[in-house]
């Protein structure tokens, strides 16, 4: 199995990082300006990596389907951005950060990989200090950190309510200057729709362009994806509607291999779904948890006004359950146990699927404008979304479909199984093994994005200076082309009766029933066969009006769906496969007495790594066995 | 509820474009002002008709796609809201609600309510960032800033770039946009030494694109569902001048 080597570099674990950067080979800057590289996506980790890749003088495509590179779903991260700064002297170190990142996933990450992140976190707080993003400060002047879940340090950095919209602007003004420069040109509203693979190498894309609906084609010496998560295969999640697979579906069916499909982390504190038109789940950021504390009433199907519930019959069930991290226990354990607390019959509000946030001891003890300057913007949202006021009764909230863990395998260099082809941030699987730690993404992302892919992809480039730009008239373009147009023509044929929409909606409560917080062998075999006869339904009978020659949002969507729909039946088969509970990935036949997830790591120490073989043929499973040097095992324990 | 819809259509930009009435049965309050749409947009399709086109993404207010003029207002009724944040419970009953692109000279309607706002990315391009090329930054605490004047960066740098402030200008002029990034950065030690010519070079690009001059009418601080106040217009005044001198 060759083709799964992650080229983790030798050496003790935190001299990898050096060692590698002491040992890729380098482009000289003036060939750097001969070698074209095409980058899909531009959140935080498609934005910084754009920036660094002109600095150094590559020339850079960028690709989105958004208006403009600042709108990727990064700018909506709340809560903040980790690293190892020890700002607070608590203790705090490279190699902590590295730690809790691989307890928090539950010991399925890759310890090199883990160990790097945490390792450049630091520098990346520095650049964006540099770049004017705006964190909070001390009096003093100096930058605050408060804590987050899963941790007991304060390490996480913040701007506000709107940590991710002020990093990802940070990255994005370093984009922009480098278009000015000439060293990046932006091709926004475009959706790829394949990748383009000669002689073994990613070589270029096959984007639609969502205004004219031209079919166009783009070549580079090398293609990088950072098009984040499929958290809206649930249909309702929190991510921003247009967030889809496409892009790595397409870069699957081309030979890249997905890993651990089915770690999707379901946020905890999340608004409850309120009605059946809603189209999107409004996140509430973790940090809440750092002063609301969560609780149901003790008393099953209470009514009362949360305000006259006594102090004595209220269940503050984290605290009780997990009495030394209480609130701040991880997402996953944190989601589940709301789930359990509701499915008991103790979940509040008109549906019964909700539980309390509640700020009334916060504001007593701090006082209101204490509390409104860490979350007033949030507490805003909330009561423009709602109705209702937090800072007079509690917040109500549930869990929800959010991030994705897995995604496409790569190695070290965040490479995938393709030669060329890149992955990083969310759309790549490396760094939170089974469940993320809060603030662990925007670290991530912009790690990747300003100084990792920026060494490794110069090391695979480095033998490529001699290769001229390839015309698009080559037959692999001619034939992914035709893929592309044809898979459009089929939609548009179909002239069913049923919207996009519709199918979408039927699609995520499959996945969300049966393959979301809870899963089960019998519950994800009836998901895979219910998929199945949803997809042969939709491929019969879905409407998609209009024209491909103009702006089309039902095609768009079409396309999107039709993916999810394939990429479902992977998630399923991934869970399946992987009959231990690890993380947000919980098994209910492998739990222990408690409940909580209890992980056989005789047996699933690893990554599952699948490989596409063709529509409606089985995909094969490979393992990259996860191998610990550097910390000992342990059962995951919050209490 | 019951409402009737006048709603902008518009084949694409070389259209002339012009009102359609739909009347639209059962939409229920609890909707947001997107869904609603979206609901009438089944109800077209299954009607075998074209369903509106509208750009949205995040859905919670905080990306920028979304923007239309409801009821001669950017983003609708509701203060400091975008639209994709609007519910329908500001809506009556029987009303009427009048949806329109963003309207400016530098906003050309690329297809229904969908306007082309690469002009904004277009002055953000001429000089709205701090050129710290990755590797070269000192130490994040180096610099200390003053917590107020962080804060105070931060209230600048909360716009979404959504357009706004444009749409609701008598002169279409795009000043707050501006000015939100001058200030922003003009605020921090990072920012001051390219900040004379990130002002001009702004200011100018946005001139050259044809956004209005600013006469301090205010709507934009109005109609900002960001909250972003006017006294960054003024802050970019005094930045101007100061490079100009």
């Amino acid at each position: 199995m060759t083709k799964l080597d992650a080229r983790i570099p030798g050496g003790p674990l935190a001299d990898k990082w050096a060692n590698h950067k002491n040992s890729v080979h380098l482009v000289n800057p003036a060939n750097r300006a001969k070698l074209d590289i095409i980058l899909v996506g531009t959140g935080l980790a498609g934005a910084s990596a754009a920036s660094s890749l002109g600095e150094l003088g590559y020339n850079v495509k960028v690709f989105c389907f958004q208006d403009t590179p600042r709108r990727a779903h990064s700018v909506a991260a709340q809560g903040g951005i980790n690293a190892a700064k020890n700002y607070k002297n608590d203790g705090d170190s490279v190699y902590r950060l590295f730690y809790d990142i691989i307890k928090g996933g539950d010991y399925r990450a890759r310890e090199a990989n883990v160990y790097r992140a945490a390792e450049v976190s630091n520098q990346t707080i520095d650049q964006m200090v540099a770049a004017g993003v705006p964190f909070a400060r001390e009096y003093s002047g100096y930058l605050d950190n408060r804590s987050f879940g899963g941790v007991q340090v304060s390490r996480t950095f913040y701007a506000k309510g709107l940590t991710g919209q002020q990093c990802l602007l940070g990255a994005y003004s370093g984009l922009i200057r480098q278009a000015a420069m000439g060293k990046v040109t932006v091709y926004p509203r475009r959706d790829v729709l394949e990748i383009v693979v000669v002689d073994g190498q990613a070589r270029g894309i096959i984007v639609r362009n969502l205004v004219t609906g031209a079919i166009e084609r783009h070549s580079g010496h090398a293609v990088v994806l950072a098009t984040g998560g499929y958290g809206t295969i649930y249909y309702l999640s929190t991510l921003a509607v247009g967030s889809k697979a496409t892009a790595a579906w397409a870069a699957h069916r081309k030979g890249a291999f997905f890993a651990n499909p089915s770690f999707v982390q379901i946020h905890p504190t999340s608004l409850p779904q309120l009605n059946d038109f809603q189209s999107k789940l409004t996140l509430m950021s973790e940090s809440l948890r750092n002063d609301g504390r969560i609780w149901v009433p003790k008393q099953k199907g209470d009514k009362r006004h949360p305000n006259t519930i006594p102090e004595d019959e209220r269940d503050y069930y984290l605290e009780r359950r997990y009495p030394t991290f209480g609130n701040l226990v991880p997402r996953d354990v944190a989601s589940r146990a709301a789930k359990e607390r509701c499915d008991a019959g103790y979940g509040v509000g008109d549906t019964g699927l909700s539980v309390y946030l509640d700020f009334g001891g916060a504001i007593q003890k701090q006082g209101k404008k204490s509390i409104e300057a860490k979350y007033g913007n949030l507490f805003e949202m909330y009561f423009k979304l709602t109705g209702s006021n937090p800072y007079e009764e509690p917040m109500r909230i549930y869990p929800a479909g959010h991030y994705t863990m897995g995604g496409l395998w790569v190695d070290y260099n965040l490479m995938t199984t393709i030669p060329g082809l890149f992955s990083i941030g969310e759309s790549n699987f490396s760094d939170h093994g089974a469940n993320r730690l809060g603030a662990g993404s925007l670290m991530q992302c912009s790690g990747d994005g300003y100084f990792i892919l920026p060494v490794t992809i110069g090391d695979y480039l480095s033998d490529k200076i001699k290769v001229p730009r390839m015309p698009v008239d080559g037959p692999e373009f001619v034939s992914a082309e035709k893929d592309a147009r044809d898979k459009l023509d089929r939609l548009m044929a179909v002239d069913g009766k049923q919207t996009v929409a519709s199918f979408h909606k039927r699609l995520g409560k499959i996945m969300w029933d049966d393959c979301g917080m809870v899963r089960n062998e019998a519950g994800l075999t009836r998901a895979l066969g219910a998929i199945a006869d949803l997809k042969q339904e939709f491929w019969r009978d879905v409407k998609v009006p209009g024209r491909q020659d103009q702006v089309n949002q039902e095609l768009e969507k079409a396309v999107k769906v039709a993916d999810f729909m394939e990429l479902g039946q992977l998630l399923c088969r991934d869970a399946l496969a992987r009959k231990e509970s690890c993380g947000a990935h919980f098994r209910e036949e492998s739990q222990t007495p408690e409940g909580e997830a209890k992980r056989i790591d005789s047996e699933y120490s690893h990554v599952s790594v699948w490989e596409y073989r063709g529509e409606g043929v089985e995909p094969v499973l490979h393992k990259e066995p996860l191998v610990f040097e550097n910390v000992e095992i342990k059962e995951r324990s919050y209490k | 509820m019951k409402i009737k819809l006048k709603i902008w259509r518009q084949a694409n930009a070389a259209d002339k474009g012009g009102f359609v009435v739909y009347d639209l049965d059962g939409v229920a309050r609890e909707m947001s002002f997107l869904e609603m749409l979206d609901y009438l947009n089944t109800t077209l399709i299954q009607r075998g008709g074209d369903p509106v086109a509208f750009e949205h993404d995040c859905r919670e207010g905080i990306c920028g796609s979304c923007g239309l003029f409801i009821n001669g207002r950017p983003h609708g009724p509701a203060t400091q809201t975008t639209t994709c944040e609007l519910r329908m419970t500001k809506f009556e009953d029987g009303s009427t609600i009048v949806i329109e692109p963003f309207r400016s000279r530098a906003f050309p309607v690329i297809r229904d309510l969908i306007v082309d706002r690469s002009a904004m990315d277009a002055i953000m391009r001429a000089g709205g960032f701090i050129s710290a090329t990755a590797g070269s930054a000192p130490e994040a605490n180096s610099i200390p800033i003053r917590r107020e004047r962080a804060d105070e960066a931060i209230e600048a740098a909360a716009c979404i770039g959504c357009g706004a402030c444009v749409a609701a200008c008598p002169n279409g002029s795009a000043m707050l946009f501006v000015s939100a990034k001058v200030s922003q950065l003009a605020l921090l030690p990072q920012g001051r030494p390219e900040a004379a010519e990130r002002v001009r070079r702004m200011v100018d690009k946005a001139d050259e694109l044809g956004f209005g001059h600013c006469s301090n009418v205010g709507a934009c601080e109005a109609e900002c569902p960001k909250g972003v106040k006017i006294a960054h217009i003024a802050r970019l005044n005094r930045e101007f001048v100061r490079a100009a001198l």
